[in-house]
């Protein structure tokens, strides 16, 4: 199933603040949370003096130190859950690389939750033109609430990759930040196959002119997961680019899916080259895949504007074509499975993570783990 | 030695409005060695026999029988009975998103062989059937059909024939939509395919100009869902000066 409708006057939030009080507890109705089953993430939207910290392994670009609140990033909250995890939560992993460094290898974060509900703060902060390559890599054995604040130093470039493969038991909500600097570059895709309960909200704003941020996605749903993604990009700066493209596949009944892709053009960002996309692959009759794009212009002079959105089942004609060929109904699934991810995951600007992703999701699809090798091994 | 049997068949393409009869009492003996053009006008349901053949699922069969070597091809599911040796070169074939020509084609043959084929070797195999058809090597990285020119997406259809040399292939519309240089390239692949293994062909088509490249032993008029008249290369040459027009009143009389 897809849901289109008109979009709200104002996509951007309305209240952005560090105080819990100055949100009210959802309720569900609202705009943001009406997919999102509330009742069963309430624990998250009052203080939890249980709650544990998130913490990550130090290494040559990543410390973990207490939280400062006065010093926390620019970045404040944008609803309940996330002023309370960024007022609990006792530790940051502050990943920091320096102006005019560039990092070959990939900077990879394995995140672990100290208790069985957590509040995580993270801070990626690349300076100025620097490159490098941070993987996130999610706890999903806990529950946790956080944000992944993610500032780009002018003319630097980001490839950013959130990977939330786990078990299907906990509760992910993740806020995910980003301030794109002047001419700076930012890949950031996600990949979310595990997790009981997830938001993941990536936001995009640039702080300059000539900034580019890609946003792409795959997510896997099966067995009564929910999965949601919500993008908000806020163009406002002139002639900066945004291209957004998620794909998911789900089956299974009580399996639900959500994405919501907000662009808002405001009136100063002329130039603005915007395009989003999200196709979903419905494997069974049982599973549910909402889908809304929503596009808000404040100025027509920009380059381009587009999105788009589809939900399928299975197309039966490119199952008999491949079956015509020889090919077993299983593993045709399988090759078609596959390629509809594979474009999307060919992106993410790292061969070894599109081959490990599409492995997971073969696995996760209890597919043949030899087919699979021989794939690649042909491509 | 191999024969493919056709019986009369009758066959129904399932619509929202119920099943509708296309295929109307088909009785067709296809030997190894021997090609058969089946030829007739616009919806008599020639490629209808092709689809049904090949199994696809939007049709169902509601009499008679599809053997190959006393086989029951029509219990078999579409990939067995490529398996068992059917092969059918597709009018329209299907885009198959993010699924590169290369790796299709090696899934394809593990399948068809009951092994995957080793990597050298396959790799030569597949260079030397796309360089005999004058195919860029590049075209093994693109995705399965997709953004294929009308002869590209022929050449590729006659590639998988040449490497997955069935017992018994059948052509659909193979003609349509390519130019002179694409008709003669593809009919080559083809006459070669044809010589190396003496399969047996069914060939349909509307025209006669395939037939130019591709000879037929044995000509078919099929009209309003069953075969009207049968003779040798020398009906085509009728078909071709007076068209399908005496067939199509006879057909419509026998209805």
């Amino acid at each position: 199933m897809t849901t289109l409708q008109a979009p709200p006057t104002d996509l951007a939030p309305v209240v952005i603040s560090a105080r819990i009080d100055d949100f009210a507890v959802p309720h569900g109705r609202e705009e943001e949370w009406r997919f999102t089953p509330i009742g069963e993430i309430a624990g998250f939207f009052e203080p939890d003096p249980a709650a544990g910290a998130v913490i990550a392994e130090d290494s040559s670009f990543v410390t973990v130190v207490d939280m400062d609140h006065d010093n926390a990033g620019r970045w404040l909250p944008v609803d309940r859950a996330a002023a309370v995890a960024r007022a609990g939560a006792p530790r940051v992993v502050r990943v920091r690389v320096p102006d005019d460094t560039v990092v070959e290898e990939p900077i990879v974060v394995t995140l672990s939750g100290e208790a069985a509900r957590n509040h995580a703060h993270v801070e990626v902060r690349l300076g100025r033109h620097s490159k490098a390559t941070v993987v996130v890599a999610h706890d999903l054995a806990v529950d946790v609430s956080g944000a992944l604040v993610t500032e780009i130093g002018d003319g630097a470039h980001l490839t950013m990759l959130s990977v939330m493969d786990g078990p299907a038991t906990s509760v992910q909500l993740w806020h995910w930040p980003v301030r794109v600097g002047r001419d700076a570059t930012f890949i950031g895709s996600t990949v979310t196959i595990g997790g009981r309960i997830v938001r993941m909200l990536p936001s995009v704003t640039y702080d300059g002119p000539g900034g580019s941020a890609t946003l792409l996605g795959a997510f896997l749903a099966d067995g009564g997961q929910f999965i949601e993604h919500r993008i908000l990009v806020e163009h406002v700066a002139p002639h900066c680019t945004s291209s957004v493209i998620y794909k998911g596949a789900l089956e299974g009944a009580g399996t639900h899916t959500v994405w919501v892709g907000d662009v808002v053009v405001r009136r100063d960002a002329v130039g603005t080259d915007t395009y989003e996309m999200n196709r979903n692959l419905l494997l069974d009759d049982g599973a549910r895949a909402d889908s809304v794009p929503n596009l808000e212009l404040e100025t027509g002079d920009i380059a381009s504007a587009g999105h788009a959105s589809a939900t399928g089942r299975f197309d039966d004609q490119q199952l008999f074509y491949l079956q015509s060929r020889g090919i077993p109904e299983k593993v045709a699934r399988q090759l078609v499975v596959r390629g509809f991810f594979v474009d999307v995951l060919s992106r993410l600007g790292s061969a070894h993570w599109r081959d490990t992703v599409l492995a997971r999701i073969a696995q996760r699809l209890g597919m043949d783990p030899e087919l699979e090798s021989s794939l690649e091994e042909t491509a | 030695m191999s024969t493919l049997q056709i019986t009369d068949l009758h066959a129904s393409v399932l619509t929202d409005e119920g099943p509708r009869e296309i295929l109307r009492g088909v009785t067709l003996t296809v030997d190894s060695g021997s090609t058969h053009a089946v030829m007739g006008p616009n919806g008599s349901g020639k490629s209808t026999l092709a689809y049904v053949i090949a199994g696809h699922p939007k049709y169902v069969v509601t009499q008679g029988s599809v053997t190959l070597d006393g086989q029951d091809v029509l219990t078999m599911s579409v990939d067995e009975r490529a398996r068992a040796g059917l092969f059918l070169a597709m009018q329209y074939p299907v885009e198959v998103p993010g699924v590169s020509v290369s790796n299709f084609l090696r899934t394809s043959a593990t399948a068809m062989r009951g092994e995957a084929p080793k990597l050298r070797t396959w790799v030569k195999e597949m260079k030397e059937a796309m360089a005999a058809l004058q195919m860029d090597p590049k075209f093994a990285e693109r995705n399965v059909n997709e953004g294929f020119s009308g002869g590209e997406k022929k050449r590729h259809e006659i590639l998988q024939l040449a490497l997955m040399k069935p017992k018994i292939a059948i052509l659909d519309e193979t003609d349509s939509g390519l130019d002179v240089d694409a008709l003669r390239a593809v009919s080559e692949g083809f006459n070669a395919f044809r010589e190396e293994t003496g399969a047996g062909t069914l060939l349909i088509t509307h025209y006669t100009r395939i037939l130019q490249y591709i000879h037929p032993d044995h000509v078919h008029v099929f009209v309003d869902g069953r075969i009207v008249e049968s003779g040798g290369p020398e009906l085509a040459a009728v078909l071709e000066s007076d068209g399908y027009e005496r067939f199509v009143s006879a057909g419509s009389t026998a209805s």
